[in-house]
């Protein structure tokens, strides 16, 4: 290769942030490209999400017309029926489940090619994750959505905050589920193989993320301390609270402030994770 | 370039010693290496299975902190300046891949391209130099995952260079590769280290590679270095010599000698005889045998670098 540049170790001309946000969305591009190669996958599973969005729909509304006052937790049906294909449209996006590529990685030892990037494995990782949670936006929401639209009344938001407030959950949303994916993932530094974390991981972000049935309909103070006490609430529960105007405009804005407070934690914790980590970590194989 | 004092990697691990108890042993993978490398020089690692090979290469490459000693590579310490170090080496493991398996190569590079944030006219001069050298552009858009280990090790390798790195590390990089593809490796290398700027570390179990590549040869065996210099200098200090095979009409005679030689091994019946050269020269040696047999053909071979690291692997065999 010609020479006369590597010698300098600082390639770039343009200033050191700009090329960073540069590098980020490069590497976004990179994981919406790659989700983009499975067409019949991103199919397969926004019929799915359909599907099942008819189911919970209907037992949620089953719930509704038996509760008393016919406002379970305090949703009226129509902030019901939002909530459940609201839901069905981010599961792809916020992408709860099924996410092991770092632990397979760290398996595999394949995880020597990311450490010998000069980008950091969190960051790298993380604008990877956004990219897919872009293409799962593009392809995943809109489709139960209509759905739901068709099929049942749903809630149409009245303040002019909610839609904004609502995108602004959902992205931060998708930075906790990362940095829960990635904590649990990075367990496998330690143990080799993570299932066992991962498979606890899927089960508790379902029930107290607000998938299989939404938090409000426990006790109070349950809620409220699994809101503080976990991320799990903020990965599902908070944006489709938010997109449902279930509270008042002071709660709904105090939620996604929660959820700031949780993105910036998980963050950190992830990159103390990786830092430990690297201290021990032991690359498989030859 | 590279500086190695006293590098030491000890691994803990447990056995076991009863039902429920485990005793602790300590393993250790590198055991006091020490190796200077210039600006330039290509070198050979080489050494039997788990003789510490790669697990230096991952202390090098700064994905492994070592148990003790110092380790300096273009100046920075591996593991505390690994991202700063990543914009400066380049890695290639035979074993693994570091290309993204969804994407075409095409992608990949390009992504590369921001990741060490090279200038987009030296990212496409590079590109293309490798393009040509390689024989990319066949399968430039084809994703990874379909590519063959050939195709992909050449992908393997531009990813490397492509932020014209100092130093490249390759571990194995012809390990499962057909002759053709091997061929092309090693020419590829061997035009890269011609222009004396990158310095090369090789590790390998294809002497072949060596040979052609390698000035100089570092071989280790339970985590020590056990040779360090030429082949040349290998050859002459594990006594490599020089053999003459001969056919013969008729069987050799019983208790022939052939003066400063050696009878290695008499096959077919006595036809085929190989005499190893201890104090003879070659003509001496030939002249002789022609004088006493009726020879009808006759073959000289070279040492074999593969026999003298078979003979120097099972020599330090022993832990």
């Amino acid at each position: 290769m010609d020479q006369r540049d590597a010698s300098v170790p600082t390639i770039s001309r343009i200033g050191p942030f700009r090329a960073s946000i540069a590098t980020f969305g490069a590497l976004i591009g990179s994981g919406f490209r790659r989700y983009a190669t499975y067409r019949q996958a991103t199919i397969a599973g926004t019929f799915t999400n359909i599907v099942f969005g008819f189911l919970r729909c209907y037992v949620l509304l089953a719930v509704a017309a038996t509760a008393a006052g016919q406002r379970p937790a305090g949703y009226t049906a129509e902030q019901l029926a939002t909530y459940v294909w609201v839901g069905q449209g981010l599961l792809a996006v916020i992408g709860l489940w099924g996410w092991t590529e770092l632990a397979d990685r760290i398996r595999s030892g394949d995880i020597a090619a990311d450490l010998l990037r000069p980008v950091p494995p969190l960051a790298g990782f993380l604008a990877a994750d956004l990219g897919r949670a872009l293409h799962g936006m593009l392809t995943r929401f809109a489709p139960p959505l209509l759905a739901g639209a068709v099929f049942f009344p749903l809630h149409t938001p009245t303040r002019w905050q909610t839609v904004p407030l609502f995108a602004v959950s959902v992205v931060l949303a998708v930075v906790i589920s990362f940095g829960c994916r990635f904590v649990v993932n990075a367990s496998a530094y330690w143990l080799q193989d993570a299932r066992g974390p991962i498979t606890l991981w899927t089960l508790s972000a379902g029930v107290l993320g607000g998938l299989y049935f939404p938090l409000r309909l426990l006790p109070v103070e349950l809620t409220v301390a699994l809101w503080v006490a976990t991320p799990l609430p903020s990965l599902l529960q908070t944006p489709l609270d938010v997109i449902a105007e279930r509270d008042g405009p002071a709660l709904q804005a105090g939620l996604v402030a929660l959820q700031v407070v949780w993105a910036v934690l998980i963050l950190a914790l992830g990159a103390l994770v990786q830092r430990r980590a690297e201290r021990r970590l032991v690359v498989q194989g030859g | 370039m590279i500086e190695m004092r006293e590098l030491r990697k000890d691994f803990t691990v447990r056995v076991k010693a009863g039902r429920l108890r485990r005793a602790k042993r300590t393993v250790s993978a590198v055991d006091g290496v020490s190796l200077s490398i210039g600006r330039g020089e290509m070198v050979g690692y080489i050494g039997p299975n788990g003789a510490g090979k790669s697990t230096t290469l991952k202390m090098l490459t700064g994905v492994l902190t070592p148990s003790s000693g110092d380790v300096s590579v273009c100046g920075l310490a591996p593991v505390p300046q690994r991202t700063r170090l990543a914009l400066r080496i380049g890695v290639v493991f035979g074993q693994r891949s570091q290309l993204w398996w969804d994407l075409p190569l095409r992608e990949s590079f390009r992504l590369l391209r921001h990741i060490y944030r090279v200038p987009a006219a030296e990212h496409a001069a590079r590109l293309r130099r490798c393009r040509s050298l390689l024989d990319l552009d066949a399968f430039l858009d084809t994703p990874v995952r379909q590519l063959s280990l050939g195709q992909r090790m050449r992908g393997e390798l531009t990813a490397a260079l492509l932020h014209g790195p100092e130093v490249l590390f390759l571990d194995e990089p012809t390990i499962g590769l057909d002759v053709v593809s091997k061929q092309a490796v090693r020419s590829f290398l061997a035009e890269l280290g011609s222009s004396g700027d990158v310095t090369l570390v090789l590790t390998t179990h294809d002497l072949a590679d060596i040979e052609r590549l390698c000035e100089r040869l570092v071989v280790i065996d339970h985590g020590r270095v056990v040779h360090d210099g030429s082949i040349e200098a290998l050859h002459a200090r594990y006594g490599s010599r020089r053999s003459i095979v001969a056919d013969l009409a008729e069987p050799l005679p019983d208790g022939f000698e052939l003066p400063g030689t050696t009878l290695a091994g008499v096959t077919a019946n006595g036809h085929r005889v190989t005499f190893v050269l201890e104090s003879s020269t070659a003509g001496a040696a030939v002249a002789g045998l022609v004088a006493a047999v009726d020879v009808r053909d006759l073959s000289l071979l070279e040492p074999d670098i593969e026999d003298v690291v078979a003979r120097l692997y099972s020599a330090t065999g022993a832990p």
